[in-house]
């Protein structure tokens, strides 16, 4: 066997390297439990995954399209930048994680989370570069099982150990369903691989079809699409809110990256690419409508931003439509402004709950009298998300729609614009919230701590920079064609 | 690149200032930002109107002037191009003035003044940015950047009932420009989707015939209202009359006078110069709509008892007009169209500031409780009085100029239709004459009955010079239009041959 085709998973191995690195740190680094010292560090896995980043990203642009182990495992310079866009995430992930991390009980787990979290990630990116289905699906149990033991990580309070369960036991259903529309592929044509498929899949036989509305419902639990979403809320509701942000940032936007390229790769080449846009045009429609409209009623901001990343996602997906080039980089585009504010809301959501126990809408209510800072960032991300400029996310919703447009979906777009409009009410709601709603018990001023400021930092600059400095958009675009 | 940096710098001015009212420490501090800033956009935009008046008479017969493009979204044909013609020179000089002096009418501005001043600047530059590019992506996006500030300055510093309006406002506006960016993807994939740059659109080969028929039957519709929500159409025009009446006095004069232009001078600069045999075609349901808006904004400012709706009211009357003149598609009315964008934008920032001085006097706005004020504060109500006799067209003021432009180009469409309309349209100057004498008389003149209102002052310093300014402007424009209107226009003709030299009769009109 030929060991160098292991370097061309490089980027695992060294992400291995980092597990391996922090699984040995915790060892050595045990708290002691009467005095809380000897804790972990957040500089080191923060460190660590930047630098891990950092070097698979700055020589991607030469490398060339490899696969390896007879194809199971692919490699393009795409991947490593969405592989950079989850790492990116993580890493403001780990630094808002800091201060709930310092709580006491959560002292003698700190390792864990970031070994769970970081694996969940090995997961998404075994997802992402598969070749054949069965990686893909390794992958795909990576990065959901951890991602069980995360959501329940405050194991002693009811409402994690509940949420917990209930992502689990969707998480397998899903899975079950993804591999049954697998199975039915299998049988349709006889190979796994996504490359193989392609050619053998006829577009009018029944067998490939369900298979292919089966694999799209397991993708939609994982992206939480309507109507695989009746997981989304409640399970955003229970877990710690960081894990709500990776959760809502970084797993539901690997699994719109593969549920990408494997349309593209495996379903992309044949007359199904009709059945697709046909279902996603009902999938994205109901999102973005039924979420937008849930939300507006919501009351725990948890909740509220597990319906706005609802809506979120169907935009996301309007990139897919009809696989054309300009709908893959606007979707890559949408998912790094989409992960900038959003984190950044959750950063502040987070910092807010740590410090006052509160996440209630209401108790937002005259927060710019007390914190001003963080209600004015807060404001950059919630105007981001609802597409404001000149803030990153106007610009992404903009090509996300213009590519759909050009696919020919006019009514689609027109839609969803109108969302967009609903989408501002609910956002405009939290911004009435802190700025002009009275309140006589209002959260009390504090300091946030250097992590928090340094995420805020990342995120905020994301916000700004992303859009009006066009080259981020012309850089991802120099790649897309990759996968086509 | 000197052109690109030279009309730019109506955007870097505000972001300057936005800076400095970042780090300004005191109330003097501020104060003395946007006074600098504004001064700046006031010089910057006279030295453009002299420079450009001196290029046009130099010979420079080009479209727009002091174009420059930049290459922003390489891959989706996106640049950042900026140019002006005789049109948005006037506009920009428009807005710089009533920035200015918007800074003058909130001088006494409280609480939270920096950040009052933070989302003022930033509705400017959207303002700025609108009228400088040429592209339609960039216009678009300041466009979305004028709209947004609107929300947290009505919601924080309004009055009355500051948080539905507020709401309405914004959300009917983004709904507008929902349909808008429909409008403009349609334009931009309809034509071929080389450009997002109106100029070449238009002058591409085939002209913006390049855009199909039928497809330019569905994106006009949508970007007309798109542009038409702003500009007050009849029936989306119900977010204004409440957002003024809410807004501070400064947000009302910028967005009565300036952001309710936007909405005319897109329809003007992008659904119609686009999309001309639309335009021909579909231009009678919008006539009728803005028919209906002049006379229907003129009687319902006769109802209505509080001061700020009745100048609302008259404010979707005339802006309505604005939308009539551009659809009658001869040159005439169509310089008239901006003249009257000019005047109505200058007058009705004169009324919403002294409105502003007098209810932060008496704290009611209500034409019933209010009487005798001319005693009582004598330059204010004389002043008032000249706003509203160039409201009602006073031969000398403003708006004299505009609207009797407006009406020769209109009645200039010899069919009966067109005439018709103009005959009812017309109506809205008596209708207008009604309701400005009944509340001079009412408010101004008789005898002062609440004796609250006797112990009240006249104005003071930085609101006398913000008035004068405005008066001066009103006046300015009146009694000297010839040098406005000619500049406009070099800037309206090449745009109404464009939709001229298409010549189709419309054959859906019912009426002709």
């Amino acid at each position: 066997m030929d060991y160098s085709q292991f370097l061309i998973m490089h980027e695992e191995l060294s992400l291995l390297a980092v597990i391996a690195i922090l699984f040995v740190a915790d060892l050595i680094m045990c708290p002691d439990k009467k005095s809380g010292r000897g804790t972990f560090n957040t500089c080191l896995p923060v460190v660590l995954l930047a630098a891990h980043t950092l070097l698979n990203l700055l020589p991607c642009c030469e490398a060339a399209e490899t696969s390896a182990f007879g194809g199971m495992y692919q490699y393009t310079p795409m991947m490593t930048i969405m592989k950079s866009i989850l790492n990116v995430g993580t890493i403001i992930v780990f630094l808002m994680a800091h201060k709930w991390l310092s709580r006491e009980e959560n002292l003698v787990k700190q390792g864990e989370f970031y070994l769970l979290t970081l694996f969940t990630l090995f997961g998404m990116y075994l997802m992402i570069s598969s070749g054949h289905f069965l990686m893909f699906f390794i992958g795909l149990e990576l990065a959901s099982v951890p991602m069980t033991a995360l959501v329940a990580f405050d194991k002693c309070r009811f409402e994690s150990a509940e949420a917990g369960a209930k992502f689990i036991l969707l998480a397998l259903f899903s899975s079950a369903l993804l591999l049954y529309g697998v199975s039915l592929i299998y049988g349709a044509t006889g190979t796994l691989y996504f490359s193989e498929i392609g050619a053998l899949l006829s577009g009018n036989s029944v067998l490939s079809i369900f298979g292919l509305v089966l694999f799209i419902s397991g993708m939609g639990f994982k992206i939480s699409l309507v109507p695989f979403h009746l997981w989304t809320a409640d399970t955003y509701e229970g877990a710690p809110t960081v894990v709500t942000g990776y959760l809502s940032v970084i797993s539901k936007g690997s699994a719109a990256f593969v549920l990408m390229t494997v349309l593209m790769k495996a379903f992309g080449t044949c007359a199904l690419v009709e059945a697709w846009n046909v279902g996603l045009f009902w999938i994205i429609i109901a999102s973005i409508t039924i979420a937008n409209l849930f939300a507006i009623r919501q009351k725990n901001l948890k909740r509220f931003m597990a319906f706005s990343a609802i809506s979120q996602a169907g935009y996301l997906i309007l990139g897919v439509m009809d696989g054309t080039a300009q709908g893959m980089t606007s979707l890559v585009f949408y998912l790094l402004v989409y992960m900038a504010a959003n984190l950044g809301a959750f950063v502040v959501m987070t910092t807010i709950e740590q410090n006052s126990g509160k996440i209630g809408i209401d108790d937002y209510d005259g927060l710019y009298q007390t914190n001003p800072k963080l209600a004015f960032l807060m404001t950059l991300c919630l105007f981001s998300l609802a597409g404001i400029p000149p803030f990153a996310g106007f610009f992404s919703k903009f090509f996300v729609f213009m590519a759909a447009f050009k696919a020919g979906f006019h009514l689609l777009v027109f839609i969803a614009l109108v969302n967009t409009v609903i989408s501002l009410y609910y956002y405009l709601l939290i911004v009435k919230a802190m700025y002009i709603k009275p309140n006589d018990n209002p959260i009390a001023t504090f300091q946030s701590d250097g992590y928090t400021r340094v995420a805020l930092f990342l995120s905020i600059l994301g916000v700004i920079v992303l859009g009006i400095g066009g080259v981020f958009y012309n850089y991802l675009d120099l790649f897309s064609y990759g996968i086509n | 690149m000197d052109n690109i940096l030279f009309l730019s710098s109506f955007v870097f001015i505000p972001l300057v200032m936005l800076f400095g009212l970042w780090v300004a420490r005191s109330i003097n501090q501020v104060r003395g930002v946007m006074v600098a800033g504004s001064t700046a956009l006031l010089v910057l935009s006279v030295y453009l109107t002299i420079r450009f008046l001196g290029d046009r008479a130099a010979g420079i017969a080009d479209e727009m002037l002091y174009t420059g493009a930049i290459s922003w979204f390489e891959p989706l044909n996106i640049k950042y191009s900026v140019g002006v013609d005789g049109i948005s020179v006037a506009m920009l000089l428009l807005s710089s003035v009533i920035v200015f002096t918007g800074t003058f009418a909130s001088w006494q501005l409280k609480p939270l003044t920096k950040e009052y001043f933070l989302w003022f600047t930033l509705l400017s530059m959207g303002v700025f940015g609108f009228f400088i590019t040429v592209d339609m992506f960039a216009m678009f996006m300041f466009y979305e950047i004028a709209l947004i500030p609107m929300y947290l300055l009505i919601g924080v510093w309004g009055s009355g009932r500051k948080e539905y309006s507020a709401m309405k406002l914004t959300l009917m506006l983004m709904g507008g420009s929902a349909f808008l960016m429909c409008g403009i993807f349609g334009i931009f994939y309809g034509s071929g989707a080389a450009t997002m740059n109106i100029v070449e659109i238009a002058n591409q080969t085939g002209g913006a015939h390049a855009i199909d028929f039928t497809q330019q039957c569905i994106w006009f519709p949508l970007t007309f209202i798109g542009f038409g929500v702003l500009g007050a159409l009849f029936p989306f025009h119900t977010w204004s009359p409440d957002g003024h009446a809410s807004a501070p006095t400064a947000v009302s004069m910028l967005h009565a006078g300036v952001l309710m232009k936007l909405g005319g001078y897109g329809c003007f600069r992008i659904a119609m110069y686009l999309m001309p045999e639309a335009a021909n075609e579909l231009g009678w349901i919008f006539l009728i709509l803005t028919g209906i808006s002049v006379v229907y904004g003129a009687f319902s400012a006769c109802v209505q008892t509080d001061l700020k709706y009745i100048n609302a009211y008259s404010s979707v009357s005339h802006c309505g007009l604005v939308l009539f003149a551009i659809l009658m598609l001869n040159q005439t009315a169509c310089t008239g169209a901006v003249l009257q964008m000019l005047s109505h934008g200058l007058m009705t920032a004169l009324f919403f500031a002294l409105i502003g001085m007098i209810y932060g006097r008496t704290h009611t706005r209500d034409v019933r409780e209010l009487n005798g004020l001319m005693r009582i504060m004598p330059f204010l109500s004389v002043c008032y009085v000249i706003a509203g006799l160039a409201n009602l067209g006073l031969p000398g003021l403003s708006g004299f100029i505009a609207e009797m432009t407006i009406f020769v180009g209109s009645f200039q469409n010899a069919d009966t239709f067109h005439r018709v309309l103009t005959i009812v349209a017309c109506s809205s100057i008596v209708i207008t004459a009604v309701y400005i004498l009944r509340l001079v008389g009412k408010i101004l003149y008789g005898t002062c009955t609440n004796e609250h209102h006797l112990k009240l002052t006249d104005a003071t310093w930085d609101e006398r010079f913000a008035v004068i300014c405005l008066i001066v402007a009103v006046a300015g424009l009146g009694m000297a239009p010839l040098w406005v209107s000619d500049m406009i226009s070099t800037g309206v003709v090449p745009i109404v041959d464009h939709i001229k030299d298409v010549a189709v009769v419309s054959t859906s009109n019912p009426f002709m």
